[in-house]
């Protein structure tokens, strides 16, 4: 009952005029967002968090949370349109998804991407409802080795899980470790890696500059190369008769929808996996489990749905870890779990206990949010696939302007627009040779708070590395973490033992 | 890509060196009472990326991963050209805030953007050039009282402070 108590509280809050306005904008920014090639939830909310600082910080993260939504719903648009996913998250719809566009049945893609999402997003987020507070509960508990090993149970995660190349993605998290020391010795107060003695390091290397820069400048790069620009924009004509015979011929599918859901959440609560290898798997299983598993590729209805549930359901699964413990479920939670840093919040399950009303709030506003990215999604269709037109060499310079205005806003430096151009341009040269981004930025929000629980730990039990293990809950979670380190070790014995 | 894949992993083996040199300027052991140095924590994780670096290197020799074996180009003139385009205009813009502020170089770099790599007509690129620095202004200036450097334009300004502000 309580937590039904603490859920209308939220919806109070959520449902305030401002707050259900920035849903709304928040959705269709997202869905715009999303519905871009190649950019997605983490490139809308690194680019456009430094906007928020006009609103209190509950409105702040209800705008990005439903940003965060829209996208998800958007990323399939672009890939049953033009056959390119809007993100990385919605590369499984275009299997089928363009197939069916291409047969003349882009309107009950778009619809069925777009159903599925919903039921994904509402199952993950009643699951989201009835597992975070028992969970920050249990986190109440934790002392600085058990937020310890939290954050190594997190990078290992991506080393075990990620499926990136293995050196590289460990470069990419110790790179982004040591930014996160830069600045001022956190125990000695001392300057601490102040690079040609510029006066700009002395405050630390701002996350958001990073983000921004890899994920905002680095991207549309990225984007730029890989987009061939000779894209066939399908056509869809969606009708509320169209929506309603496709609403009917989904019932088929709910027992994929189901599958995605559920899948989908308990993926996107690992650190490194989120939605898309969520999304992926669903699909995967969609297609072993299929009776007319032949038909996947070729424009299968199940193929469209499975992964678009996954996706959703596992942008509300990465959000669990973050509020209740402080550590992201993906790079978009990472970006969110920096700004509540800025906005003067400590994230983790204290949130639960300090400040309700922006726990519930945002949690009631993935309900509204879920259900209006719906809405605008079937409403706007011609737009968004009108906005699919638009040149990119229009997009373009327009992103590089908000990246540069909006990655100047949180710090006033000059210091940090050339940084964050540094960061863009290195990280797209690096991510050209497989260097994963992704968990630098993890590793840049999570930096500071690894090393003072690290550093706390070891003055506590005066340099017994020991201490790590011995607790039972820090224990358990630091043996998890090495066995996932050890995943890419077992997977390489067993792949020479089978060659040979 | 093979040859920067090499090329790339002994830049950064050169820049974890630096980083551990940095670092070192702390205390990097142990302090009785106080824990790890101060640069303890940098050092031996730039030490890891070293570490890193080597393997990637190693693998780079003996041909065991994916880009050391590859045989396509880093980048083809295509991309040589996009890159440099808008890299390059990105890099003007960001150097002209320090001389003509963002709000001489936003329009600036619209104008070379539309016109020279998407060869837009001069009416929209006109319209987006004067609406981006407007609704710049009135977003960051205005409403979130941020104010955007302004190089020597700065003076221009006074009677906008005067009227909204």
């Amino acid at each position: 009952m309580e937590i039904f108590d603490l859920l209308m509280g939220g919806f109070a809050i959520a449902l305030q005029p401002l707050n259900l306005g920035l849903i709304v904008f928040g959705c269709a920014v997202g869905l715009f967002i999303g519905a871009m090639p190649g950019l997605g939830s983490v490139n809308g909310v690194a680019i456009l968090l430094p906007m928020t600082f006009l609103v209190p910080p509950t409105s702040a993260i209800i705008f990005l949370g439903a940003i965060y939504y829209g996208a998800m719903y958007g990323g399939a648009i672009s890939s049953i349109m033009l056959g390119i996913p809007g993100a990385s998250t919605a590369v499984a719809t275009t299997f089928d998804g363009r197939p069916m566009a291409l047969q003349g049945k882009a309107d009950f893609a778009l619809v069925a991407a777009a159903t599925a999402s919903f039921v994904g997003g509402s199952i993950s987020i009643v699951l989201f409802t009835l597992f975070a507070p028992p969970l920050a509960d249990v986190a109440l508990a934790f002392g600085p080795p058990e937020e310890f090993a939290l954050m190594i149970l997190a990078f290992a995660t991506f080393i075990g899980l990620g499926g990136d190349d293995i050196p590289k993605t460990f470069f990419s998290i110790f790179i982004g470790l040591v930014f996160s020391a830069v600045g001022l010795d956190i125990v000695s107060g001392q300057p601490r890696l102040i690079f040609f003695e510029l006066p700009g390091f002395f405050h630390g290397v701002n996350f958001l500059v990073l983000a921004i820069g890899i994920y905002g400048i680095g991207e549309i790069l990225w984007t730029m190369e890989v987009s061939k620009g000779n894209v066939v924009v399908s056509q869809a004509n969606v009708t509320i008769r169209g929506i309603g015979k496709s609403l009917r011929a989904l019932l088929k599918t709910t027992k994929t929808m189901l599958m995605g859901s559920f899948l989908g959440y308990f993926v996107g609560i690992l650190p490194a996996a989120g939605a898309t290898p969520g999304s992926l798997m669903a699909y995967g299983i969609a297609k072993a489990t299929s009776k007319d598993s032949d038909s996947f590729g070729k424009g299968n209805v199940e193929g469209v749905v499975a992964p678009e549930a996954a996706n959703n359901a596992a942008s509300t699964g990465s959000m669990l870890p973050m509020l209740t413990l402080g550590i992201p479920g993906s790079p978009t939670t990472a970006i969110l779990l920096g700004g509540m840093v800025i906005w003067g919040l400590e994230p983790g399950p204290l949130l639960f206990v300090e400040h309700k009303e922006f726990v519930w709030g945002l949690i009631a506003s993935l309900y509204a949010a879920n259900l209006f990215a719906l809405l605008i999604n079937i409403a706007f269709i011609p737009m968004f696939i009108w906005v699919l037109k638009m040149p990119f060499t229009i997009l373009a310079p327009i992103i590089f302007i908000l990246c540069i205005v909006g990655g100047y806003a949180p710090t006033n430096s000059m210091h940090d627009i050339w940084l964050m151009f540094i960061f863009g341009v290195v990280g797209y040269l690096m991510r050209k040779l497989d260097y994963p981004m992704a968990p630098a930025v993890l590793a840049i929000v999570l930096g500071p708070l690894a090393e003072r629980s690290m550093r706390q730990s070891l003055i506590g039990s005066h340099g017994d590395m020991m201490t790590f293990f011995e607790r039972p809950i820090s224990g358990t979670i630091m043996v998890l973490g090495i066995v996932l380190l050890l995943l890419p070790l077992v997977k390489i014995v067993r792949r020479r033992e089978a060659a040979t | 890509m093979r040859v920067a894949e090499l090329v790339m992993a002994l830049a950064m083996a050169v820049f974890s060196l630096y980083l551990m040199w940095k670092s070192a300027e702390l205390p990097i052991g142990w302090i009785p009472e106080e824990g790890p140095g101060g640069g303890a924590f940098p050092f031996w994780l730039s030490v890891g990326m070293l570490v890193c670096c080597v393997v990637i290197v190693i693998r780079w020799f003996r041909r065991t991963s994916p880009l050391s074996r590859s045989t396509e180009p880093y980048m083809d003139a295509r991309t040589v050209r996009i890159f440099a385009l808008a890299a390059g205009s990105l890099f003007v813009m960001v150097a002209s805030i320090h001389l003509i502020g963002v709000y001489g170089a936003i329009p600036l770099f619209l104008i070379f953007y539309m016109r020279y790599m998407g060869s837009h007509p001069w009416r929209l690129t006109g319209v987006l050039a004067v609406a981006m620095p407007v609704v710049t202004f009135f977003f960051f200036e205005i409403a979130l009282k941020i104010s955007l450097p302004k190089g020597k334009t700065e003076p221009l300004f006074y009677p906008l402070y005067d009227m909204f502000l």
